[in-house]
């Protein structure tokens, strides 16, 4: 859109760059994946609730994950984070498979991801749970735990780091305040800004917006930008249009566990097969038949 | 009624062995429940580990009865790892229904016939532990106090008991200062000054009405030190990174597991060191009392120690301290009770022509009563327990 042209940061013109000759169909191959799934299958039961045959994200970019309800972009999540196994298939971050790498092994990997009922650890002081967040430390053993002069200089530098993340999502009048007094939206910050304690190269985030006032959706747009002019990667669901449409370099457009859509925002909002998706235009029939 | 009986044994309750054992187990409970959110129903089955490894040692092993100690360690260990590797990866209630049971074989096993050679059967073992029992300076046949100044205390004693009784003051008394104070930190000092006057106060006047014999004195003073030793380590532990990961997991373990924290491992530690605290409070038990049975570790202590847990307050060091001191106290009081009642009244109790005591054996069932009125008032009036936080209590239900 030429009235964004102006407002790009420098790291959008350049994700969206290096996305402008990549063709607008699922599964196509991207210049610089970050993280690439093959054939991952998992069902429950009868029910196919994934079932992606390739796809890829762009490594420096905001990518968004959409589709109706139950179009099975939780459970891929689920997939690529091990929080669950997938029946079939393979996928790698960063040039790694994860095959049979276990969930809390992914975060060190620099592989991080929220969840869409927020997850805060309520009993918790903020700050405790943003220091909760930082990989590494020497302290989390517990024959250390006993010795404090093994971890209390790593726990100076966490405490540093955590108080500067918090400043910068405006948490930090709540910094001792227990996470559970937290309003829903300064949950989702919080949630957000703990993963990034983890130095993560990607941001999985399930449905930032969910239950967040349109104020806090403008900075947490921001926010989400800003992890982008980082350096980091973003992969997040959402179901919110007008917010995909702005902040997103590149859409993947899920339905009935398959990958039905990709291409730039532009590209999906003109897509019939995504307007059926939602609307369900051709209800009863197959979603891959337009296509 | 003869008050003086009532006091002295309610206040050799409250210092008591049986307060000892139940601290130490609760201090391990208070690891995996309060803290990393383990609901383990099978304590008595750690602490069963603990007394029969020192039980066995001179029974079975043929060796020094020190050596239950490390054994003690192994075999706690040991039952950790098999109460965990197949339930630590499924939801709470699993682990509940393994443990309880668990513990339940444990105490199965050990009185059966069939291992009698091993275990001493449904009769356990008995003096096992003389060489804990003959090195003690303390007369097995004369009355012991808590008291620093009493006759049976000589110097160093006293000192001893003044140093415990100060260092006691001044902690619980900056607890209480903290509840007292609340939110505003004015005047704190001079809260805790007069907190802690009045712990030191209470200790005194209360430990003049206690009265202990030899051996159980001996084990009271290893006890209540290892209780405070122990105690000490797991509050600076919960203190540090580690604790965090395990409160974190008692919150929400899907959200540790995404910042990349090794659940199943941090689960598996916290069940073993409780465990393995539990065991000291085995030890304690069955070296206080110069013998192991099974039926001393049956699911009842696993439920009565989670009761004083309670009624202390979960993830609170010194609740799950103070909380069994409090639970045998309370106990004790209504037996003394009852007991004087009965005889102040000829033997039986009516309340409006109902006989309500006829014989000594019938107030048993009355302390059962309180126990379960106990839990319901205080699940109702403070279910934070005494030490707990009600703030953190008002966040459960998100």
């Amino acid at each position: 859109m030429a009235t964004d042209e102006q407002t790009l940061s420098e790291t959008a013109r350049i994700a969206r760059a290096a996305l402008a000759n990549v063709a607008p169909e699922p599964g196509v191959a991207k210049p610089d994946p970050i993280m690439t799934a093959e054939g991952v299958r998992r069902s429950f039961g009868g029910i196919t609730a994934v079932d992606v045959e390739r796809v890829e994200i762009q490594r420096g970019s905001i990518t968004a994950l959409i589709g109706p309800n139950g179009a099975g972009k939780t459970t891929f999540f689920n997939l690529m984070t091990a929080f669950d196994t997938p029946d079939t298939g393979k996928w790698w971050f960063d040039g790694k498979d994860l095959e049979g790498v276990q969930a809390h092994k992914t975060a060190d990997m620099g592989m991080v991801r929220t969840f869409q009922l927020t997850k805060s650890l309520t009993k918790m002081s903020v700050i405790e749970n943003m220091k909760l967040g930082a990989t590494g430390q020497k302290g989390e053993k517990w024959w250390n735990g006993l010795l404090p002069f093994t971890w209390l200089a790593q726990e100076r530098e966490i405490e540093a780091r955590a108080d500067a993340l918090l400043a910068r999502f405006k948490l930090d009048h709540m910094r001792n305040e227990y996470a559970g007094t937290l309003s829903g939206g300064q949950r989702k910050l919080l949630e957000m800004s703990r993963a990034l304690m983890t130095n993560p190269k990607l941001v999985m985030l399930d449905e930032p917006m969910a239950g967040v006032n349109p104020a806090l959706k403008q900075s947490l747009n921001q926010h989400i930008k800003g992890l982008r002019d980082e350096g980091m990667t973003v992969l997040f669901v959402e179901h919110d249009m007008d917010m995909v449409h702005d902040i997103s370099d590149w859409v993947i457009v899920m339905a009935e566990g398959m990958i039905i859509a990709e291409g730039t925002p532009d590209q999906i909002s003109s897509n019939p097969a995504v307007i059926d998706a939602y609307l369900g235009a051709h209800q009863g029939k197959s979603l891959l038949e337009d296509l | 009624m003869n008050w003086s009986n009532i006091l002295t044994a309610t206040l050799s309750a409250f210092f008591g062995v049986n307060a000892m054992y139940f601290a130490l187990s609760a201090i391990g409970l208070n690891v995996q429940f309060g803290y990393a959110g383990l609901l383990n129903f099978g304590q008595a089955g750690f602490m069963a580990c603990g007394a029969y490894a020192v039980g066995m040692t001179a029974h079975y092993y043929g060796i020094s009865f020190w050596w239950g100690v490390p054994i003690a360690v192994v075999y706690a260990v040991i039952f950790g790892l098999i109460m965990g590797v197949p339930t630590l990866r499924l939801r709470a209630d699993y682990l509940a229904i393994v443990t309880i049971a668990l513990a339940e074989c444990v105490r199965l096993i050990v009185r059966s016939v069939t291992f009698k050679k091993y275990f001493g059967g449904s009769d356990g073992i008995n003096q096992f532990a003389n060489s804990f029992v003959s090195k003690t300076p303390f007369n097995p046949s004369s009355k012991y106090s808590l008291y620093p100044f009493a006759d049976s205390v000589n110097a160093v004693g006293s000192v001893l008991l003044l140093v415990s009784f100060a260092v006691c003051s001044v902690l619980l008394g900056h607890m209480l200062a903290q509840k007292w104070a609340k939110e505003e930190r004015q005047g704190f000092q001079t809260k805790w000054i007069i907190s802690a006057v009045a712990v030191m106060a209470f200790l005194m006047i209360a430990s003049k009405q206690t009265e202990y014999d030899g051996l159980s004195f001996k084990s009271l003073v290893v006890g209540w030190i290892l209780a405070a030793v122990i105690g000490g380590f797991i509050y600076m532990l919960m203190r540090s990174p580690w604790g965090r990961v395990i409160k974190g997991i008692r919150e929400d373990e899907d959200a540790v597991r995404s910042l990349g924290k090794n659940v199943y491992s941090y689960k598996m530690q916290a069940l073993i060191l409780g465990g393995v605290i539990a065991t000291f409070s085995g030890i304690m038990f069955s070296v206080s009392r110069g013998s192991v049975q099974p039926d001393n570790y049956s699911r009842d202590v696993t439920f009565y120690v989670l009761t004083a847990l309670v009624l202390g307050g979960l993830a609170k060091v010194s609740g799950s301290i103070v909380g069994p001191m409090l639970f045998w106290a309370i106990l004790s009081f209504v037996d003394a009770f009852l007991n004087e009642l009965a005889k102040s009244w000829g033997g039986h109790v009516d309340i409006f022509g109902i006989p309500l005591i006829t014989e000594s054996s019938h107030i048993g069932v009355y302390v059962q009563v309180v126990i379960g009125l106990m839990l319901v008032f205080l699940m109702v009036f403070r279910p934070q327990g005494l030490f707990g936080n009600k703030k953190e209590m008002a966040l459960d239900g998100h």
